[in-house]
């Protein structure tokens, strides 16, 4: 395969004058960020700061009434409440690494940018966070954590005043920050070598978990589920299984509330192949080329792309992708909370509310995974709004 | 045959100047507007005009062209509406013309299918900022079959190196980047425009414009020889904005 791509897609579509700082990160991640000092450092920031692993939890009440193993990989308690902090531990330890000071990140719902304002501070790094204007408004607690966490919130008042927004305007401010700033993008998206190391950072998840259901059950898992919206957590968890075809993998997409014509998030399912954010994938698009606005009730998954990866192991058949409306993903919120004792993010909800919507289709007695990204607590004001608890 | 971009920029620089290369959204500062402004800036001697194809996520570009971008696409621009009144005018503009715009419209149109009708409409030249060297090669073999260039952007970043690979495929002319930065009017260029420029301009066989944040002609006084070319953007729309006429604004230049 060529080199930074998956398939017919990935690549680097950006401005000539983003080459040279990708060309070091590039560099950067396939010399330090292999290296056995590297990785032992990380692996010691993971188990003491971030808190992993995180287990391998098999839910007892809603297995016994699905009639298979439900298990959670349970990302929600890792450090800041989600497995973003994962790849934001790596890029900021990346970036001190490269000997630049700056991390720069972009945010939708607030969890990447607060998981960079963590990362950041922890390895002395200061930190500029772009998020979208409305986005500023509808996630003001996630504001206030990066700053409590010192760093520098950047309001995008253009586009769409959004994530795909907040992307364009780090992409601005990398190039003419480079010489001592590091991109840490969200997800496995933009420009090569990015999908690959968000990928490789977030494949803790995957390789816990593999090691997990061979001690607790003896066998891979005959099902891992995931949610998509960029896709790093679902990549995180379905790499380490890719090899293994009998494992079958779920790459569940928002379809916002499911009504013919609704703004939605579900690229892989319904998009068609473009060019946005320095990769090739695929997107929510008019015929013109022009990007559509996103939606879902889950703030983390309204992207109207998704890594290229995701587009190339739906192209290769490997994994199949699947979409959830918003009232299915509440529904399995709500049943987590009251049969569980666990509040989901609604994210993660997706991915558990497709397990549930086809419990027919499962055979009995077989071990599921489904990955939970995240917790719920950040997701309050919408369930509240949206089920009047 | 030489292409008509370069040939425009040689021609400019045999009556002794720099050749003009105003840059105008489409669609901006209104469909018929654009138009008649076209027609003006090529009635006003410039040499090459560059219309820009209107995104909805322009990372290359400051506010000033973002905002115009989504001004158009909000009154309907397209790349089919371009090409279509490109297609009406062949034949009566002087300027050589440029489109500029990021690659995903140009791709959903089908490369092919824009190249041909591109040429048609009496294009010459087209400049993807988000198309680097490693992703172009397919794309320039497809224009160049239409007669098309493929223009390059470089920069004040770009090594040697990188600067023979672009200068070994370039056709029509190159652009340098003036800024490390995004499109938008500056007050001053960064000191080291200078050398960059004249070590490219020892890179390239073809000319060389320079862009991004130009505002006034004496900012490129402190360039020595300085570049083949300018070209203006965000300028040209502030001043439309304020209602100026756009052959007042190349007199500036002239």
């Amino acid at each position: 395969m060529r080199k930074g791509y998956f398939g017919d897609f990935g690549g680097q579509f950006v401005p000539e004058l983003l080459m040279p700082p990708l060309k070091e990160l590039d560099d950067a991640y396939r010399t330090i960020a292999r290296s056995r000092p590297f990785l032992t450092e990380f692996g010691q920031i993971l188990a003491e700061y971030v808190g992993r692993s995180t287990p391998l939890y098999r839910c007892p009440n809603l297995s016994a009434e699905l009639g298979f193993n439900l298990y959670l990989k349970r990302e929600d308690l890792a450090h800041t409440g989600a497995h973003k902090i994962n790849n934001t531990i790596g890029q900021a330890l990346l970036t001190r690494h490269m000997g630049k000071s700056v991390l720069l990140a972009e945010t939708g719902a607030g969890q990447h940018g607060v998981a960079s304002a963590t990362a950041a501070a922890m390895l002395g790094l200061s930190c500029i966070v772009y998020m979208g204007a409305t986005d500023v408004v509808r996630q003001a607690h996630n504001v206030q954590r990066m700053r409590l966490l010192g760093a520098e919130v950047r309001p995008v008042e253009s586009g769409t005043k959004t994530l795909k927004d907040a992307i364009n305007a780090a992409l601005r401010h990398w190039i003419a920050g480079q010489a001592d700033t590091h991109y840490c993008i969200g997800s496995v998206v933009g420009p090569a070598p990015f999908p690959e190391l968000v990928r490789d950072f977030q494949s803790v998840i995957g390789h816990e978990c593999r090691q997990q259901c061979v001690e607790r059950f003896g066998a891979l898992p005959d099902l891992v589920v995931a949610c998509v919206g960029g896709g790093s957590n679902a990549m995180g968890i379905f790499h380490p299984f890719v090899e293994d075809r009998e494992v079958r993998l779920v790459g569940v997409e928002a379809a916002g509330t499911g009504q013919p014509g609704c703004h939605h998030s579900a690229s892989v399912t319904q998009g068609t192949p473009g060019v946005l954010h320095g990769t090739r994938t695929r997107l929510l698009q008019t015929a013109d080329g022009q990007i559509l606005p996103s939606h879902s009730v889950a703030p983390g998954l309204d992207y109207p792309g998704v890594g290229p990866e995701h587009a190339w192991l739906d192209a290769s058949g490997r994994a199949e992708y699947v979409t959830v409306n918003d009232a299915q993903a509440l529904a399995a919120f709500q049943a987590l909370c009251r049969k569980e004792g666990i509040i989901p993010a609604l994210e993660s909800a997706h991915a558990l509310a497709y397990v549930l919507e086809h419990r027919q289709a499962i055979e009995p007695g077989s071990n599921v995974v489904v990955n939970l990204s995240g917790r719920g607590d950040k997701d309050l004001g919408i369930v509240a709004e949206v089920l009047g608890v | 045959m030489a292409s008509t971009l370069t040939r425009r920029i040689r021609e400019a620089q045999a009556a002794g100047r720099k050749a003009l290369i105003p840059y105008l959204p489409a669609g901006f500062p209104g469909l018929d507007e654009f138009w008649d402004a076209v027609a003006e800036l090529d009635g006003a001697g410039a040499d090459i005009i560059e219309i820009g194809v209107p995104f909805s996520d322009p990372v290359a570009d400051g506010p000033t062209v973002e905002q115009a971008a989504l001004e158009s696409l909000a009154r309907g621009v397209t790349l089919k509406w371009i090409l279509e009144g490109l297609a009406t005018r062949a034949g009566r503009l002087r300027a050589g013309i440029v489109l500029m715009g990021y690659l995903n419209p140009f791709l959903q149109y089908g490369m092919e299918a824009f190249a041909r009708d591109a040429a048609r409409a009496g294009v010459h030249g087209v400049i993807i900022p988000d198309l680097p060297h490693e992703e172009a090669a397919d794309i320039r073999a497809t224009l160049a079959a239409s007669g098309l260039d493929l223009i390059p952007l470089v920069g004040l970043n770009t090594s040697p190196a990188r600067l023979a690979l672009y200068a070994k495929d370039a056709t029509g002319f190159a652009y340098f980047v003036s800024v490390l930065g995004v499109t938008g009017e500056r007050a001053t260029l960064p000191q080291a425009v200078g050398a960059r420029l004249a070590e490219a301009k020892r890179t390239f066989r073809v000319p060389l414009a320079l862009g991004f944040g130009l505002k006034t002609p004496d900012q490129l006084a402190a360039l020595g020889e300085g570049p083949d070319a300018v070209v203006f953007g965000s300028a040209l729309i502030t001043h439309l904005r304020a209602g100026g006429a756009p052959a007042r604004f190349l007199e500036a230049w002239r």
